[in-house]
């Protein structure tokens, strides 16, 4: 293993190389799939966004640095549009479904087992229904002659038509009724996993309900709480066909989240330029989260 | 400091506590129970109410936003199945949705193999970047899609549709598939290198047959994702004849200034049948593995 070696590894070296490029060849289909369909349209993104980019055509594009996003940020809609999505994400996701779909997880540990089944097929069939079915359907609870004003009604409750008093809160409470079953799934799995001596013995410490709760139960499942935190905040921050269901982003913007900004900016206005600098501000906040995702995993692993 | 002071008079009490109110706690216990079942009946009612008004104003003759039916009819259903308003719609689904979900299937099967099997310096990084794929929000680049589809001439175009549904989905497919490759043990397949056989005879023969299960669940779950997809065909896809059903719903539903509310129920009750059967298939083959343990076995 001294001189000769040193000359004979040269072969076995490229052979391992080219190896380990026949290895790596039926990578080859997705890898082009991707970088055609995924990256090709973000490296599109980033460019146009820095472009006056119209719905007519390439030919009149010029490039016009930060122009788009100073107006963005001057743009009244555009604030509009980031407290909505705001308002949107924390109120029917981090709040609503997260809250909602944890304590179904923990009422339905305690439940009997025929209403365990019912509850979750209930919550599940809302989720697997498609989005625009579950928009068109809750378009039809809120609205001013629906189901919930009649429910209001028959209980004597003032009614309001909610699409356009509230419709804010019809959205988030839409997107509450259409996502929680993904939470519930997430703690159900993770409620099964915490050791039920854990709880036992602070219930004989004298621990209540809540403080099993609080004390015990959620610091041990706080990882799967922080992956179904990040994970319903990224599919909420792309929520568009609901929205556009129920309400179009009105009445005036009232519900113009940024997807529906984006697209009203695209393709109403034809400002492709412009809804593109928009679509990028989405596109990073979804990255950032996506990568504080990927570190939580990582750190699970280690 | 109490506590350690008579850590031994501190633990009897409940003991004896236990043993006096024994009755009482089982009580509560058993109150507390029904308090819980009756909540989460009463939510679940609740929760319905969407649910059962698309299934009754299907029968309604009078399409109204009532949770009534006076007489059920079965001329909704008649009155849309049809060529153009269900069958068209409901095929171009299929065709795109089933397309897309095979192309991606089998892309993410390739890919899943070197990256389950081979150890390199690049595997690392792809799965990162894989993963960091699965969150980024496709709605935000579906502008810059179509302004490439357009100077491609790919607007407009079904296969175009296609491609990048399976695209779309890929990261998420691959990231499962790998996964579930995982899973299957690496002896088996020594035995049949040892014999000569090669990667893909070995993927085709030896690992495949292995992971059915994991291949069907993510064939299932692109597939009820894609058939659900609505801003993407809405964005690409131009022609009324070229639309599928998660769009024509759309269209049904602004078209008409008096939209028939009883037609458009029941062609979404069309619509959504193919995802919840699958869902069913999808919960029963899983079982207990997937959370929903007894929900759906009851």
């Amino acid at each position: 293993m001294t001189s000769s070696a040193a000359t004979a590894t040269a072969g076995p070296r490229r052979g391992r190389a080219v190896g380990g490029l026949l290895r790596g060849m039926p990578l080859l289909p997705a890898v082009v799939l991707l970088a055609v369909f995924l990256a090709g349209p973000i490296a599109y993104c980033v460019y146009y966004a820095f472009t006056d980019m119209q719905l007519t055509g390439a030919s009149g594009t010029h490039f016009v640095g930060f122009d788009n996003f100073t107006r963005a940020f001057g743009d009244s809609d555009f604030v509009n549009a980031v407290v909505l999505t705001l308002v949107f994400v924390v109120g029917s996701a981090v709040v609503g479904q997260n809250t909602l779909g944890l304590a179904l997880a923990v009422l339905m540990e305690k439940a009997t087992r025929p209403v365990r089944a019912v509850t979750s097929t209930v919550v599940i069939a809302a989720w697997v229904l498609p989005e625009v079915v579950a928009g068109y359907l809750m378009y039809a609870f809120f609205f001013q002659q629906g189901s919930l004003n009649a429910i209001l009604r028959g209980l004597h409750l003032p009614q309001q038509n909610w699409l356009y008093t509230l419709p804010i809160l019809a959205v988030c409470l839409a997107n509450v009724w259409r996502g929680t079953a993904f939470s519930m799934l997430v703690y159900s799995a993770a409620l099964n996993d915490v050791p039920q001596e854990l709880v036992e013995a602070a219930e004989v410490d004298g621990a209540g309900p809540w403080q099993r709760l609080w004390r015990v139960t959620l610091p041990v499942i706080r990882r799967s709480v922080m992956t179904n935190l990040m994970l319903i905040t990224l599919q909420t921050l792309s929520v568009f066909g609901l929205i556009y269901t129920m309400t179009r982003g009105g009445p005036g913007n009232k519900t113009e989240t940024l997807p529906v900004f984006m697209y009203q900016q695209a393709f109403t206005s034809s400002l492709i330029g412009y809804g593109t600098a928009v679509a990028l501000v989405l596109l990073v906040v979804g990255a950032l989260f996506s990568v504080v995702y990927i570190r939580m995993l990582k750190m699970e692993e280690d | 400091m109490a506590v350690t002071s008579s850590p031994r008079a501190v633990r009897v009490r409940p003991e004896a506590d236990r043993q006096a109110v024994g009755g009482t706690r089982r009580r509560r216990v058993a109150t507390g129970r029904i308090a819980v079942n009756a909540s989460l009946l009463v939510f679940s009612a609740l929760y319905l109410v969407p649910l059962l008004w698309m299934l009754l104003a299907s029968v309604n003759a009078h399409g109204s936003f009532k949770l009534t039916v006076p007489s059920p009819t079965g001329d909704n259903f008649r009155q849309i199945l049809n060529t153009d308003t269900t069958y068209r719609p409901m095929l171009n689904g299929l065709l795109m949705c089933g397309g897309g979900t095979l192309l991606c299937v089998v892309c993410s099967v390739l890919a899943a193999y070197p990256l389950s099997r081979f150890r390199s310096r690049l595997r690392r990084p792809f799965l990162y970047t894989i993963l960091f794929s699965t969150g980024l929000p496709i709605t935000a680049v579906m502008i810059p899609v179509y302004s490439m589809f357009v100077q491609v001439n790919l607007i407009d175009s079904m296969p175009g549709t296609t491609l990048f549904l399976a695209a779309a989905a890929l990261p998420f497919g691959i990231w499962l598939m790998k996964n579930f490759m995982d899973g299957v043990p690496l002896v088996l397949e020594e035995a049949a290198r040892i014999d000569g056989a090669n990667a893909m005879q070995v993927l085709w023969r030896i690992v495949l047959p292995l992971m059915w299960p994991g291949v069907i669940v993510v064939t299932i779950f692109t597939f009820i994702g894609m058939w659900g997809n609505f801003f993407v065909p809405f964005i690409l896809l131009l022609s009324p004849e070229k639309l599928p059903a998660s769009v024509s719903v759309f269209t049904f539903l602004s078209a008409h200034d008096q939209t028939q509310y009883g037609q458009l129920s029941a062609f979404s009750i069309i619509y959504s049948i193919p995802v919840v059967m699958l869902y069913l298939v999808l919960a029963r083959r899983l079982g207990g593995g997937f959370a929903l343990g007894g929900a759906l076995k009851g």
